[in-house]
């Protein structure tokens, strides 16, 4: 259409992608440098040569000038933990009772799936003290269960397989009855396969929600051997006695962020699809 | 609702059903159940019984000077969260699909941020704008700001709503692009044709016909803002300086753990999950309404 034109959204948009890059590239910036280079505003323009010793210091050793930080490494395997937990756990779960509720007829089915639906009405920081209470007083405070399984219920992912389920041919269900096939038989050989995509755009969606959770592992797993990397940058900020080593703040922050935007790099079409999907 | 084909049994699905009821049950519905329970109730001085006060809970929180000032800070928070967030995602929404060529690309950078948790967001933005070693706090200072958002409230609050706009920014960029290329290319070309200026196409038919999308961002920003920046405010501020950032839930967190009051905690609770209620009744309807359209 307007040829002519054309260069002046490119350097808009290219613009917008510089201011929205900006913080993650000062963040590499001070990933590089030692607590001296960055101890006077401006960060330097360009890297410096110990970016290795950093990412290598937060890894192994965890040593900010903060004592007892637990490894940066245990935190990543803790958050990995934590969020595969959360993403397969509610995937399982809601695959199951989104079939419980489309596939069969049983006494107290709307109310099943009334009570499933309201829950997207209670999110945790609405209930934070009681649910909490709950956790303690089933002695699940600082253990893995207690970190995700409260977590694992999820009216959204139910909705979605719902209406996918909704969508199946009766044909494929009466094929599968005169060939003598149970209902979990179907599950397993025709409703698991068909909702692979399903499933792949909603594992982008929920790994992104359970490796960034915040509040959650905060109160119910305060132990530091149980941090997860994304809270664990929080205890490693110095306060007003003790400077903060940026340098080694920023690498754990690149670390925290690095798996979630390679999943969402790596399954962007799934991504995509997850999120327009949710929302319908 | 329901298939024309299904499967008989009654004891199967339940069992299929059963971990999911039980998990909501035991830690969705009883402990909202206990925040309604408690907020009508107040312990006495030794914590050892209680007694029923009515709404006794709901007047002390909703008269307290530090929970109405919470309730205008979070106001104005997530005001300024979704006018951040949903400006530019617009307008580089409108230019990534003016463009023919990098469309894939531009979408891939500007989605990244997406994935990023709020609280790590905050760390980021709380480098680039602390008074002594940031960057963008350093800019501040050759144009003659006095920026310090460690006692300034004002400078803390500017600075966790461009952190906790930033990845919202993606969420919306998407919505909004594909909100734009729903739009019938004739409908624009024809006010081209008679000779609508690119701004004039913009407000006249662009900017109407996204309405519904526009709407609906709207509501899922200032959830966002209300439940999900809780890790920004945590770890950028703490509430604070003098709680000049300390929304809600920050306070409900703060206020159930910090000093264990009880009922009044609880009545904060049941008065965030109307909130909650009130802003899924909003999204649910105007869905509905999208059917229709």
């Amino acid at each position: 259409m307007q040829r002519r034109s054309e260069w002046l959204p490119h350097l808009v948009i290219w613009l917008g992608i510089a201011i929205t890059a900006f913080p993650i590239y000062q963040a590499f910036i001070a990933t590089t440098w030692m607590p001296p280079d960055l101890a006077q505003a401006p960060v330097p323009v360009l890297p410096g040569p110990y970016g290795l010793d950093n990412f290598a210091r937060v890894l192994f050793d965890g040593g900010t000038s903060k004592v007892g930080t637990t490894p940066v490494g245990v935190m990543m395997w803790n958050s990995l933990v934590m969020a595969l937990a959360i993403t397969l756990g509610k995937i399982a779960i809601s695959l199951l009772s989104a079939y419980a509720v489309v596939f069969f007829q049983f006494p107290g089915r709307m109310i099943c799936f009334w009570l499933i639906f309201i829950t997207l009405m209670l999110p945790v920081e609405v209930r934070i003290v009681p649910t909490y209470q709950v956790v303690v007083d089933l002695g699940m405070l600082n253990t893995f269960a207690g970190l995700t399984v409260p977590l694992i219920a999820s009216a959204t992912a139910t909705l979605l397989f719902r209406q996918f389920f909704l969508t199946i041919p009766d044909e494929l269900v009466e094929a599968a009855k005169i060939d003598g096939a149970g209902p979990m038989r179907f599950f397993k050989d025709t409703v698991v396969p068909l909702s692979a995509t399903n499933m792949a755009a909603l594992f982008v969606i929920l790994f992104i929600y359970g490796w960034n959770q915040y509040l959650w592992p905060l109160l119910i797993a305060p132990a530091a051997e149980m941090d997860t990397v994304v809270l664990g940058i929080k205890k490693m900020m110095g306060g007003a006695d003790a400077p903060t080593d940026w340098n080694l703040v920023m690498a754990t922050a690149l670390l925290a962020l690095l798996p979630p935007v390679a999943v969402v790099v790596l399954m962007q079409r799934w991504f995509v699809k997850g999120l327009v999907d949710q929302e319908k | 609702m329901q298939r024309k084909v299904i499967f008989k049994g009654t004891l199967l699905p339940i069992l299929l059903i059963a971990p999911q009821l039980a998990i909501t049950g035991v830690f969705f519905f009883w402990p909202a159940g206990q925040a309604l329970y408690f907020s009508v109730l107040e312990q006495d001085m030794f914590g050892t019984s209680y007694q029923y006060v009515g709404l006794e809970n709901f007047r002390t929180v909703l008269s307290d000077p530090g929970y109405v000032s919470s309730l205008w800070t979070t106001a104005v928070f997530s005001v300024g969260v979704t006018a951040l967030a949903l400006v530019p995602s617009l307008y580089l929404a409108v230019q990534v699909d003016r463009v023919m060529r990098g469309k894939g690309l531009y979408q891939t950078l500007i989605v990244l941020p997406y994935a990023i948790a709020p609280a790590v967001a905050g760390v980021l933005w709380l480098f680039l704008f602390n008074p002594t070693v940031g960057s963008a706090a350093w800019v501040l200072r050759q144009l003659g700001v006095a920026w310090n958002p460690i006692l300034n409230g004002d400078h803390a609050m500017i600075l966790v709503v461009i952190a906790s706009a930033w990845k919202q920014i993606s969420y919306n960029f998407l919505f909004f692009l594909a909100g734009l290329q729903s739009i019938p290319r004739s409908v624009i070309e024809a006010a081209a044709i008679d000779g609508a200026s690119r701004q004039r196409q913009f407000w006249d038919i662009i900017f109407p016909l996204l309405s519904p999308t526009t709407f609906f961002l709207i509501v899922v920003n200032v959830v966002y803002a209300f439940f999900d920046t809780f890790g920004v405010i945590d770890a950028v501020t703490s509430g604070g300086p003098a709680k000049a950032t300390e929304i809600l839930v920050y306070k409900v967190y703060n206020d159930g753990f910090r000093s264990a009051q009880f009922g009044t905690s609880a009545a904060q609770s049941v008065i965030l999950m109307a909130i909650v209620i009130a802003l899924t009744a909003i999204q649910f309807r105007y869905i509905e309404r999208k059917v229709h359209y």
